[in-house]
């Protein structure tokens, strides 16, 4: 079964995508650490962190496509999911300062020192282990996605609904995660991380690693979900989406479909977290801002919802977008993102992605019809 | 009612009707301050009967220089007094005028007893001291608190009963005896029973006055009574020892009670800043069923109109100022509304039936709004003035309001009747509510549904609009001042129901009320979340909100 699962997942264009993430997770921290300076394809440090960090975003919008692409579940708390798996890895980190902390105690983060706690509180147990802070980036979101899931899929809410609720969920996290006395570091959250295994973060090895590592993560990932909406439950996943109560009157548990898309699409989320936190070296409650799980919608809508390029290259695209417009344009990055999310629901429903393929398929129909000498009404298949 | 969907126009008649609610509220004595002012006995007759300290030789001259001015009843004196008795009041030697003197070393500087002013300076060597004992500093003492006990304006007189009340000494009964016999105002006099009671009870009087002492503090209630009483608790007579103890349980009884209304009316107050922001969204979201991320951003449109209003009357027309919110509301109606109509024609219209994708057009419009705004504005908080009227809280018991508050919560529930009323009375509403429970019907039937759409849209962001002209009031006019709103809006509407707008009215109270009923116990944040996490139970309960509507149109 797992063969096939596999035979499936990797189909000749899941194929082509995850080879091509490989190779740039080997050539891009080889040409980081390898090369000369001054030589054409020498990658710059800034330059590795900065894609790294647009790589965890691509993961986080493939996590949100699964849902809202496959499964017609809008989750806009996705950013939620990926801030828990970034402070379990934090934590992690945390852990590891040791006594390197300004206050130099060995147990406890500084931050709690500085609140005059005394013991570390059971929830940070655990967390100096690195197995078990990668099992709880994991499980956390998981758990999280599970509990919510089952309640909001149960009650047959949907649509806007859950939507709306999935937003009240990372509100209500946000605010939680600003209170000191959540022992998260409050406002300030988790930072001046030292060590992750044994290596310093700030080195450039340790850099290239984390790099390959996320670029490898998004592969696994992609693959995951190729397997996934390739698979017979993929179909029913789809048909949940387009005709959800013809599913359920077919004899689908509907909400077991939804829950497994969701708690799957939590843990990658957590995973896209857990990468990004040792990559910019901060973590703190402003991820769970709703504004951030929104614009991680519109990463994948740019790119292309209901297919699993379609996010990446959304997320990527945009990203690079919004570091340039905020260091050229400042003032107009907003008007940028606010434009782009109107124009991309008026007139690119399917994305990048949509635009391209209904492109290639034009263009063939048009060399079909030049051999058949017929002429086809233009625009026929891009049409809905 | 004409078929006109603008329910701005009662609002307008307001501006005259604050002024009267103020002085309803506040008494007698505000009535009192604002038409009499200080009052003041004849100066030149205090000034002659100062003068006369100068040819007081002996302790007694003095001392009946003292009994006169005392029955001269002018609080003016009150200063130099206190000075006679700390012995700064000094005679110049040359002319025998009466001066207080200021300063340690030579020259001293003179001022004069009554203004205060200084008039010139002095060698100690040109002065003499008035000479007072100790029996005279006791004299003085009485003749101050006698004086402003007996003071002409009835404001000073309560506050001398509050001074006395907050210390209380057992010397002052016996001229309280003597103004509560003579007290015409029953506001004050109730004040001096009351500053008595206290006295008495850290007095040597008899166990039976003090029982009564202990009957009056408990009528009055409050918190400063529950010091006094404690203090009167530990007495060693058993009968007042009960007695106050037994008052001390009925007035924090009393407390508690007063604290939950303040509780209830500050929930009802956050109640109503909800139901401000929502209502138009229950328009947009919950009559029309398009998810409107912009609508924090229309609220935001009308608080700048305010602030573009009050901008402008402060430049042109400075006397206008009071009216300016009543300026501001029909504006910032036009304002949002004309961007809401923009938006519905330019873009949701092409949308409809894909909620997902209007959260997301109007989530890029709010961005492009937002930015907008800081772009010409400026990123940094704008200020908004209150108007007279607006400004000011009065007291009723314990219960502290504040006008700008009460007037929220007071035009919050007049938007929403007209609101109502507009929906329900007008040939538009009927329209509306037509489009809504039957689209293809209401189109066959010759109701232009396009235009209906654009503008039932258009009447929710103007509300949302006029909802800023309100929100402008209390919080920091800013370009995130509708951020703050958006996510609160939408919780009052699913949580209330969608589609009704009785739910959002209830969902807003109920809402406000349980926040500020948590917030004693969690605090304001823990409080917040707990709303959260209980509206998002709730929607697993009933998805479709507290007054969910029943029917055909739930599916579509």
């Amino acid at each position: 079964m797992i063969t096939g699962f596999l035979f499936r997942a990797l189909d000749k264009k899941a194929i082509w995508v995850a080879l091509a993430l490989l190779a740039v997770a080997l050539l891009v921290p080889l040409s980081n650490a390898l090369l000369p300076v001054s030589h054409p394809l020498h990658v710059p440090t800034h330059i590795m962190a900065l894609v790294g960090k647009y790589l965890c975003y691509a993961m986080l919008a493939l996590a949100l496509d699964l849902v809202w692409g496959y499964c017609g579940i809008l989750s806009l708390g996705h950013g939620a999911f990926f801030a828990l798996g970034g402070y379990a890895m934090g934590m992690y980190l945390m852990r590891q300062i040791g006594t390197r902390g300004v206050y130099g105690n060995p147990i406890l983060p500084d931050f709690m020192v500085f609140l005059n706690w005394k013991e570390l509180p059971w929830f940070w147990y655990g967390f100096d282990m690195f197995w078990f802070a990668m099992l709880m980036v994991l499980f956390v979101p998981g758990l999280l996605a599970f509990v919510f899931g089952w309640f909001a899929f149960r009650s047959r809410v949907n649509g806007v609904y859950l939507s709306i609720i999935t937003q009240a969920l990372t509100y209500a996290l946000l605010l939680a995660f600003f209170r000191n006395e959540m022992g998260f570091g409050g406002n300030n959250g988790l930072t001046d991380f030292k060590d992750i295994l044994g290596f310093s973060v700030q080195a450039q090895a340790t850099r290239g690693a984390l790099f390959a590592a996320t670029a490898i993560g998004l592969a696994l990932a992609f693959v995951i979900c190729s397997g996934i909406v390739n698979s017979r439950y993929g179909k029913v996943l789809v048909s949940v989406r387009d005709a959800e109560s013809r599913t359920r009157f077919i004899g689908y548990r509907v909400e077991h479909i939804k829950l497994f898309a969701f708690v799957v699409s939590a843990m990658i989320a957590g995973v896209a977290g857990a990468l990004y936190v040792p990559q910019v070296g901060i973590i703190n409650p402003g991820e769970f801002a709703p504004a951030n799980s929104i614009e991680v919608v519109i990463w994948t809508a740019v790119g292309g919802r209901g297919t699993l390029v379609g996010p990446i290259i959304g997320a990527i695209a945009v990203n690079f977008g919004k570091s340039y417009f905020t260091a050229a344009f400042p003032e107009f990055w907003l008007f940028a993102l606010g434009a782009l999310f109107v124009a991309t629901t008026l007139f690119l429903p399917k994305g990048i992605v949509g635009l391209v393929s209904s492109g290639f398929a034009r263009l063939r129909t048009n060399r079909e019809a030049d051999r058949v000498e017929e002429t086809l009404q233009p625009g026929t298949e891009a049409a809905e | 009612m004409p078929a006109s969907p603008f329910p701005y126009d009662n609002p307008l008649d307001a501006p005259d009707r604050p002024m009267r609610l103020i002085l309803l509220l506040s008494g007698l004595m505000a009535l009192f301050m604002a038409v009499t002012g200080p009052v003041r006995a004849d100066e030149t007759e205090l000034r002659a009967v100062i003068a006369k300290f100068a040819e007081a030789k002996k302790f007694s001259d003095t001392e009946a220089v003292i009994e006169e001015i005392v029955s001269l009843g002018d609080t003016a004196a009150v200063t130099a007094l206190n000075e006679l008795s700390e012995g700064r009041l000094m005679v110049r030697d040359s002319d025998g005028e009466v001066f207080i003197i200021k300063g340690g070393k030579d020259p001293l500087a003179l001022l004069d007893p009554i203004t205060l002013e200084q008039v010139g300076t002095a060698a100690e060597s040109e002065l003499s001291k008035i000479k007072i004992k100790n029996s005279i500093r006791r004299m003085i003492a009485d003749a101050v608190s006698g004086l402003t006990l007996r003071a002409k304006d009835a404001h000073i007189r309560m506050e001398a009963a509050e001074t006395i009340f907050s210390r209380p000494d057992p010397e002052i009964i016996e001229t309280l005896d003597g103004v509560i016999a003579e007290e015409q105002d029953t506001g004050v006099r109730q004040a001096f029973i009351e500053a008595r009671a206290a006295a008495v009870l850290s007095s040597d009087m008899s166990d039976d006055a003090k029982i009564d002492a202990i009957d009056i503090l408990n009528a009055r209630g409050g918190r400063d009574v529950l010091p006094i009483l404690t203090t009167a608790s530990t007495s060693d007579a058993a009968a007042v020892a009960e007695a106050a103890k037994t008052a001390i349980a009925s007035v924090e009884e009393r407390l508690m009670f007063w604290s939950a209304g303040q509780n209830i009316w500050y929930g009802i107050s956050l109640g109503s800043v909800l139901l401000l922001a929502a209502i138009g969204l229950a328009i947009t979201f919950g009559v029309m069923g398009v998810i409107n991320m912009a609508h924090g951003e229309m609220v935001m449109l009308g608080a700048y109109t305010t602030f573009v209003v009050q901008e402008f009357i402060r430049n042109s027309a400075p006397g206008l100022f009071d009216y300016s919110l009543a300026i501001a509301l029909p504006l910032a109606f036009l304002v949002s509304g004309a961007a809401g109509l923009v938006m519905e024609r330019g873009i949701i219209r092409f949308l409809y039936g894909r909620p997902l994708e209007t959260l997301l057009a109007t989530w890029g419009v709010s961005l492009v709004l937002q930015q907008a705004v800081r772009t010409i504005f400026g990123p940094t908080n704008r200020e908004v003035g209150n108007p007279s009227w607006m400004s000011g809280s009065f007291e009723i018991g314990e219960l502290l309001i504040t006008t700008n508050r009460l007037w929220i919560v007071v035009f919050s529930l007049v938007v929403f009747a007209i609101l109502l009323l507009v929906l329900k009375r007008t040939r538009f509403g009927l329209q509306m509510r037509a489009v809504t429970q039957n689209r293809p019907m209401a189109s066959s039937m010759g109701i232009a549904t396009p235009w209906v759409d654009a503008f039932t849209f258009a009447l929710g962001s103007g509300i949302a609009g006029i909802a800023g002209v309100a929100l402008s009031q209390i919080d920091n006019v800013s370009p995130n001042l509708g951020q703050g709103y958006i996510i609160d809006s939408f919780m009052v509407v699913v949580f209330g129901g969608v589609g009704n707008l009785w739910g959002t009215l209830v969902g807003a109270l109920t809402l406000g009320v349980a926040n500020k009923f948590l917030e004693p116990y969690a605090g304001a944040v823990l409080a917040k979340i707990f709303i959260l996490v209980f509206i998002i139970l709730f929607i697993q309960k009933r998805p479709r909100g507290l007054f969910a509507l029943k029917g055909r149109s739930v599916e579509s």
